[in-house]
C-alpha cells in the first residue's frame, strides 16, 4: 500500500519557481529520503508533505487522505493526527521539560493516567538516548539533544508514518549510526514509514529503502527531480552528474554557456 | 486519536498464577484505556505471567505498559506467546526504561541577592559610564543611523500617543479640580494648578512613563534577542564593545528625545486644559496671562532636565534587562518585563529624589 503519493507538484513563489512536476510514491514501512543540495526545495516539499504549505499545483495523498486541492483541509486535519513530524531545530517548547515536551500530545490525545504518560514519555526518551535528560529544559540541552528530544516527541503516540527534517546534522557520528539504527528497527518492528529530508551521505546510504534526488537546476527555469531509486545503485550506477557528484563528494563540472 | 479502544485486558487463575492476557492491538490509546487496571492487576498478583499469544500489535507505549505491569508485580514475569516483534519491542523498551531518572535538581543556587543584583547594576552603571568616557577613542563604534533610529523609534513614533495622553490628561486634571475650586470661586486658578503640575511634574512622569512601556521594553526584547542569538558574543569575539555599540545609541537617542516628548506632553496638556476652561466661559487670553502668571522658566526646563533624567534611567534599565537575560525565549519576555517595572520604579524614584532637591534649592 502507498503511504504518500505526491503527483506533479510544483512550488512558487512570486515569480521564482523552486520546484515543479515533482512525483514520487512512498511505500508502507519504507525509508523515503529526500536528497539534494542546500536550496533545492527538500524543506519546501516536506511542509507540503506535512500539510503546511498547500503547493501551487500537484496533488499529495498521505496515508489515503488527501491534502491538496479545495477539499485538502479535512484531508490535512485527518492526517495531522495520524503523523509525527521531527523539525530540523526540534521545535520543543521552550517552557516544558523534555518530559513534559514528550507527555504533551499523550495528555491532548491519549486517555493514559498521568503516571502512564510518565512512563511512556521516559521509554521514548530513552529509546533517543535522553533518558538521563528528562528534567531538563529545551534551553539547557545541545542541538543534537534538542533534535533527538525531538524524533521522541514525533514518536509519542506511536504514529504509522514519521517525517524527519535533517535528523542526524550536526550529530556525532555514534549517537548518528545509533539513530540510524532507531528508524530501520522502528520500520523492522512496527512498520513504521519513514519520510526523511537529509544530506548525511552515510545515513543516507544506511537506512534509505529508495531516495529522490532534488536540484535547483534540473529545468532551466526551475528545480525538480534529477534522480529516484535506490540510493546504492544510483550511488554506483546514476549518470546525471549532480547524482555522481552527490555520492562521490566531487565537485560538479560547469559546462561553459 | 481518543477513540475506538483496540485491545482487551482479561484476568486469568492459572494453577495458582495470575494470567493477564492481552489481546488486540496495543498502541498508545489502548494502553491508556487499560493502565490502570493492568497495573492494579499485577500489584495484586502473588505470582504473574502475560500471555500475548492473542496480541496482533504492540508498540513502543503498549511496551511501556506491560513493562509498567512487569515493575509494579516487582517479581519475575514469565511471558507467553509473544511474537519476535513483541519481545523486540519489549526489550528496546526495556532498555530505555533502564535509564534511571535523574537525580532531582540539586537546590538551585541562590537567587541573586539584593546586594548582588545592586552590586551590579553599579557595575553596569560603571561600564556605561567608562564607554561614555572613552567614547572619543571609539566614535567609530557609536553608528549614526542606529541613534537615528532609535531615536525615531522612541520618540517621533511615540508622538502621537503622548499628544494623546497629554492632552487628555489636561483635559481631566482641569475638569476634576475646577469642579471643587468652583464652590470657592477660585475655578480660575485651575490654570495655575494645572500648568505647574504638568511642567514640573506629570510632563516628564508621564512621557517617562511611555518611555519605559513603549521603549524600554523594546530595546530590552531587541538586546535580549540578541543575547539569546550569541550576537552579543560574536561582537565580543571581534572586539566590539557590547556597550559602546547597543547601549550608548538606546541611552543618547531617550535622552534627546525625551526634553521633546516632555514638551509636546505640556502643551498638549495646556490644550486640554485651555478647552476645559473656554468650556467655563474664561477667554483664551485669560487663561494664558494665568498660566504665564504661574509657571516660570524654571518650571518648564526643570521638566525638561527631570525629563532627561527619567529618560536616561529607562534606557539603562531596559538595556541591562536585555544584556542580562537569561537562555530560552520565555527570557526575553521576562527581560521586558523587568525593563517596564524597573523604568517606571526608578522613575518614581528619581521625582521623589528630584522634589527633594528642588525644595533644598527652592526652585
Amino acid at each position: 500500500m502507498t503511504a504518500v503519493r505526491v503527483t506533479k507538484c510544483s512550488q512558487r513563489f512570486g515569480s521564482r519557481t523552486i520546484f515543479r512536476d515533482v512525483s514520487f510514491e512512498v511505500a508502507e514501512k519504507e525509508v523515503f529520503v529526500i536528497l539534494g543540495g542546500s536550496g533545492c526545495g527538500k524543506s519546501t516539499l516536506m511542509n507540503q508533505l506535512i500539510g503546511l504549505l498547500p503547493p501551487s499545483e500537484g496533488e499529495i495523498e498521505v496515508l489515503g487522505h488527501v491534502i491538496t486541492g479545495p477539499e485538502g483541509a479535512a484531508g490535512r486535519h485527518a492526517m495531522q493526527r495520524r503523523i509525527g513530524v521531527m523539525f530540523q531545530s526540534g521545535a520543543l517548547f521552550g517552557s516544558m521539560t523534555l518530559l513534559e515536551n514528550i507527555m504533551l500530545p499523550l495528555e491532548m490525545l491519549t486517555d493514559l493516567p498521568p503516571e502512564g504518560r510518565e512512563a511512556v514519555a521516559r521509554v521514548k526518551l530513552g529509546l533517543v538516548g535522553l533518558g538521563h535528560a528528562t528534567a531538563l529544559m529545551p534551553a539547557e540541552i545541545s542541538g543534537g539533544m534538542a533534535r533527538r528530544a525531538g524524533i521522541a516527541r514525533a514518536m509519542a503516540l506511536d504514529p504509522p508514518l514519521l517525517f524527519l527534517d535533517e535528523p542526524s546534522a550536526g550529530l556525532d557520528p555514534i549517537t548518528s549510526a545509533e539513530l540510524d539504527k532507531l528508524i530501520l528497527d522502528l520500520r523492522d518492528d512496527l512498520g513504521t514509514t519513514f519520510v526523511v529530508v537529509t544530506h548525511e551521505l552515510a545515513s543516507i546510504l544506511a537506512i534509505a529503502d529508495r531516495c529522490i534526488m532534488l536540484d535547483r537546476n534540473a529545468y532551466p527555469d526551475a528545480g525538480g527531480t534529477i534522480a529516484e531509486g535506490n540510493p546504492r545503485t544510483l550511488r554506483d550506477e546514476d549518470t546525471h552528474k549532480m547524482v555522481r557528484a552527490f555520492f562521490r563528494r566531487e565537485i560538479p563540472q560547469i559546462e561553459p554557456v | 486519536m481518543v477513540g475506538q479502544v483496540t485491545a482487551r485486558l482479561r484476568a486469568e487463575e492459572r494453577d495458582g498464577t495470575t494470567v493477564l492476557v492481552v489481546s488486540g492491538r496495543l498502541d498508545a490509546q489502548a494502553a491508556g484505556h487499560l493502565w490502570r487496571e493492568a497495573l492494579r492487576a499485577a500489584r495484586r498478583a502473588k505470582s504473574m505471567a502475560l500471555d500475548l499469544t492473542t496480541l496482533e500489535y504492540c508498540d513502543m507505549s503498549g511496551a511501556a505498559l506491560l513493562i509498567a505491569a512487569e515493575t509494579a508485580h516487582a517479581k519475575p514475569v514469565s511471558l507467553i506467546g509473544a511474537s519476535p516483534q513483541t519481545e523486540a519491542m519489549l526489550e528496546r523498551a526495556r532498555v530505555a526504561a533502564a535509564v534511571p531518572p535523574p537525580a532531582a535538581k540539586d537546590a538551585r543556587s541562590p537567587g541573586p541577592n539584593i546586594v548582588t543584583a545592586v552590586g551590579d547594576s553599579i557595575a553596569f552603571l560603571g561600564e556605561v559610564l567608562l564607554a561614555v568616557l572613552t567614547l572619543p577613542a571609539r566614535v567609530r563604534m557609536l553608528r549614526l543611523r542606529d541613534l537615528l533610529r532609535y531615536a525615531d523609534q522612541a520618540g517621533v513614533r511615540s508622538i502621537p500617543l503622548v499628544l494623546l495622553l497629554g492632552y487628555l490628561m489636561g483635559l481631566i486634571l482641569a475638569f476634576q479640580s475646577a469642579v471643587p475650586m468652583r464652590r470657592f470661586g477660585a475655578d480660575l486658578f485651575v490654570a495655575n494648578l494645572v500648568a505647574i503640575s504638568l511642567l514640573r511634574e506629570l510632563g516628564p512622569l508621564l512621557s517617562s512613563v511611555i518611555l519605559a512601556g513603549r521603549t524600554g521594553s523594546a530595546f530590552a526584547a531587541e538586546i535580549g534577542s540578541m543575547k539569546v542569538n550569541q550576537e552579543i558574543d560574536a561582537l565580543v569575539t571581534m572586539s566590539l564593545d557590547p556597550v559602546t555599540m547597543l547601549v550608548l545609541p538606546r541611552l543618547i537617542a531617550a535622552v534627546l528625545v525625551m526634553p521633546v516628548m516632555v514638551l509636546a506632553l505640556d502643551v498638549a496638556g495646556l490644550l486640554g486644559m485651555a478647552t476645559v476652561m473656554k468650556g467655563f466661559g474664561y477667554p483664551l487670553v485669560t487663561v494664558m496671562h494665568q498660566v504665564q502668571s504661574a509657571a516660570t522658566a524654571l518650571d518648564l526646563f526643570g521638566g525638561l532636565f527631570k525629563g532627561m533624567c527619567f529618560g536616561s534611567a529607562v534606557a539603562v534599565i531596559g538595556c541591562r534587562a536585555g544584556l542580562s537575560t537569561g537562555v530560552g525565549p520565555r527570557a526575553v519576555g521576562q527581560a521586558a518585563t523587568a525593563a517596564v517595572v524597573g523604568g517606571i520604579v526608578a522613575t518614581i524614584f528619581l521625582d521623589g529624589l528630584f522634589a527633594l532637591i528642588f525644595y533644598r534649592l527652592n526652585i
